[in-house]
């Protein structure tokens, strides 16, 4: 389903089971320190290193632990998540078994957003057969002793759940508002039991690490943002869909492979992340240049950039707990800027305190969805200032 | 709220409630399920939920409030929740936002008098590669087009129709 590029690293074959059931005849250490030494960064967007996270939570005390998988994927331009839990879903739950093994979890939660509700029965139609493999369950694969289940639990409707914090607090039964960091999920997550948060990707990536080796992914990508990433594709381009590409992939290739190449800008990393316009399309996609969640955005000649920031803004509004001043009065505040820049009645001296106001609330907001919430409306001002303030032809 | 009809939701809610040992991780799967069979969560809803998981009702309801597939209003049997987000909007949603509003004959946040049907925006449904994309209950549509909106319309129409003798009708 829209589906390219299927060679390099997490569209490549693996046999599940014979996967599995090597990985588990390793130590923990061994498989975590393979993960570490992968570098692999947590796919969601926040680009935590998953190993460090997976020996965080094996080594935290505790008599239950939790490996969640964070797929509340609610980022806007973001989808890849949803053709992995259609079409890898066997991969993902391999790599959270895994992960458990890994950290010492009986217990796997797969936090499907409300949206995705029609992919409930697939998954757990794949959660059965796998049982019946004995690939999930008690004495996994062989390995005695060894027992972990999963169960899924349906969101309804919040982005931010996909905050991992705000995510806990929705499978614990209350408001997703996130929590204060520290302390992090690792040693107080779920129930307060040491929990691993991942992205659907990161799971199957890792369990591709595991059985290819940390040295096979390294190959992929740069120095600081190694291996592969999938990325959502859609706007407006020739051919949108789920792409695969080796970290540090420029802006400008990246738009050739998708028939992109007269885009006017991009918006990368989706409405929490930035907008870039054609002087920047030689930068690359990885963490030490433009980091993202795999989300792009494609604006041809025509799009009213103006009318982008509106939406993203609106969006933000919506989305944001309330919980902190910042996040809350910031966004509708930024809207209504957007608003009177709309109506060619923004004063610049004004226009220069809204800036100002995004830039606090980056620094100043609780979570990642406040401090994100200005950059798509302060990147797409700072690139097209001059046609938003102009007046169209002829008016 | 009759009183048979108020032990029939208690016993569906302590039911599911039971399986989370009454933990409060059980609370989004209750109401997630009050919401699919009733259309909506009653006040008196809400307090039932509160006394089986020993819970203030004030927290039930900062719940219900918080998540957008919750809600107090009484919604229609079929919710269309059209893709708002950039990629839709860059699809011309607008023009499936207009035929929805025109073959429905209601605006968006407004439930059909037979309360068949409720029309609502919302944020990204992760289709954004065929969009415009919408939802009606779980089922998800893609690349739809506004000539295409009045079959998808009827088509909930006449599946009602079949499930009209069983417990949807009932209600009448």
């Amino acid at each position: 389903m829209s589906r390219h590029k299927t060679d390099l690293v997490i569209f490549s074959e693996i046999h599940v089971d014979q996967a599995l059931k090597k990985a588990l005849a390793r130590e923990r250490a061994d498989l975590i320190n393979e993960v570490r030494d992968s570098g692999l960064k947590g796919r969601g967007g926040a680009g935590f290193p998953t190993g460090t996270k997976w020996n965080l939570a094996g080594a935290a005390q505790g008599d239950r632990k939790f490996v969640v998988c964070n797929a509340d994927e609610g980022e806007p331009g973001t989808f890849k998540d949803r053709v992995l839990l259609t079409d890898y879903a066997e991969q993902l739950i391999a790599g959270m078994v895994v992960a458990g093994y890994c950290i010492g979890a009986r217990e796997g939660i797969i936090y499907l957003r409300g949206e995705y509700e029609y992919m409930m029965r697939g998954l757990k139609e794949t959660m059965v057969a796998m049982r019946k493999r004995n690939l999930l369950g008690k004495d996994i694969a062989g390995k005695k002793g060894f027992e972990f289940d999963i169960h899924i639990h349906l969101g309804a409707g919040a982005y931010v759940c996909g905050e991992e914090t705000a995510l806990i607090e929705s499978l614990e039964g209350h408001r997703g508002e996130p929590r204060n960091r520290p302390p992090f999920p690792v040693t107080t997550g779920y129930l307060g039991c040491p929990t691993v948060v991942n992205n659907v990707e990161t799971f199957i990536t890792a369990f591709h690490i595991i059985d290819k080796g940390a040295a096979w992914f390294r190959k992929f990508g740069t120095d600081k943002s190694t291996g592969t990433k999938l990325f959502s594709v859609s706007g407006d381009c020739a051919r949108p869909g789920v792409y695969e590409f080796p970290m540090g992939i420029t802006v400008a290739n990246l738009l050739k492979e998708v028939g992109g190449e007269n885009a006017k800008a991009v918006q990368i990393g989706g409405a929490s992340g930035r907008c870039v316009a054609r002087h920047e399309f030689g930068s690359t996609i990885a963490y030490e240049d433009i980091p993202t969640g795999g989300s792009i955005i494609v604006f041809g000649p025509h799009r009213n950039m103006l009318q982008v920031a509106k939406n993203f803004m609106e969006f933000f509004l919506e989305e944001s707990c309330g919980q902190c001043t910042p996040c809350r009065y910031g966004t509708e505040t930024l809207l209504e800027g957007i608003k009177l820049l709309e109506q060619k009645k923004c004063p610049m001296k004004y226009l220069r305190e809204l800036i100002s106001l995004g830039e606090t609330m980056q620094v100043s907001s609780k979570c990642g969805l406040g401090q994100s919430a200005p950059n798509a409306f302060i990147s797409i001002l700072q690139n097209f200032k001059h046609e938003i303030l102009a007046h169209p032809q002829g008016e | 709220m009759l009183a048979s009809e108020k032990d029939q939701l208690r016993h569906e809610i302590t039911a599911i409630a039971k399986k989370y040992e009454f933990h409060r991780s059980g609370l989004m799967p209750v109401l997630q399920h009050v919401q699919r069979a009733y259309h909506h969560i009653s006040p008196e809803a809400m307090q039932e939920v509160a006394d089986v998981f020993g819970i203030h009702p004030a927290e039930v309801h900062g719940v219900v409030s918080f998540y957008s597939f919750l809600s107090t209003k009484k919604k229609g049997k079929f919710i269309i929740r059209l893709c708002q987000t950039i990629s839709c909007e860059m699809a011309d949603k607008k023009a499936i936002a207009t035929q929805l509003e025109n073959d429905l004959g209601i605006k968006f946040g407004e439930t059909t008098p037979d309360g068949m049907f409720t029309l609502e925006y919302t944020n990204c449904l992760g289709m954004c590669d065929q969009g415009p994309a919408m939802l009606v209950n779980d089922e998800v549509y893609t690349k739809v087009t506004p000539e295409g909106v009045a079959d998808i319309i009827e088509s909930y129409v006449k599946k009602f129709g079949a499930h009209v003798t069983h417990e949807e009708g009932a209600e009448k």
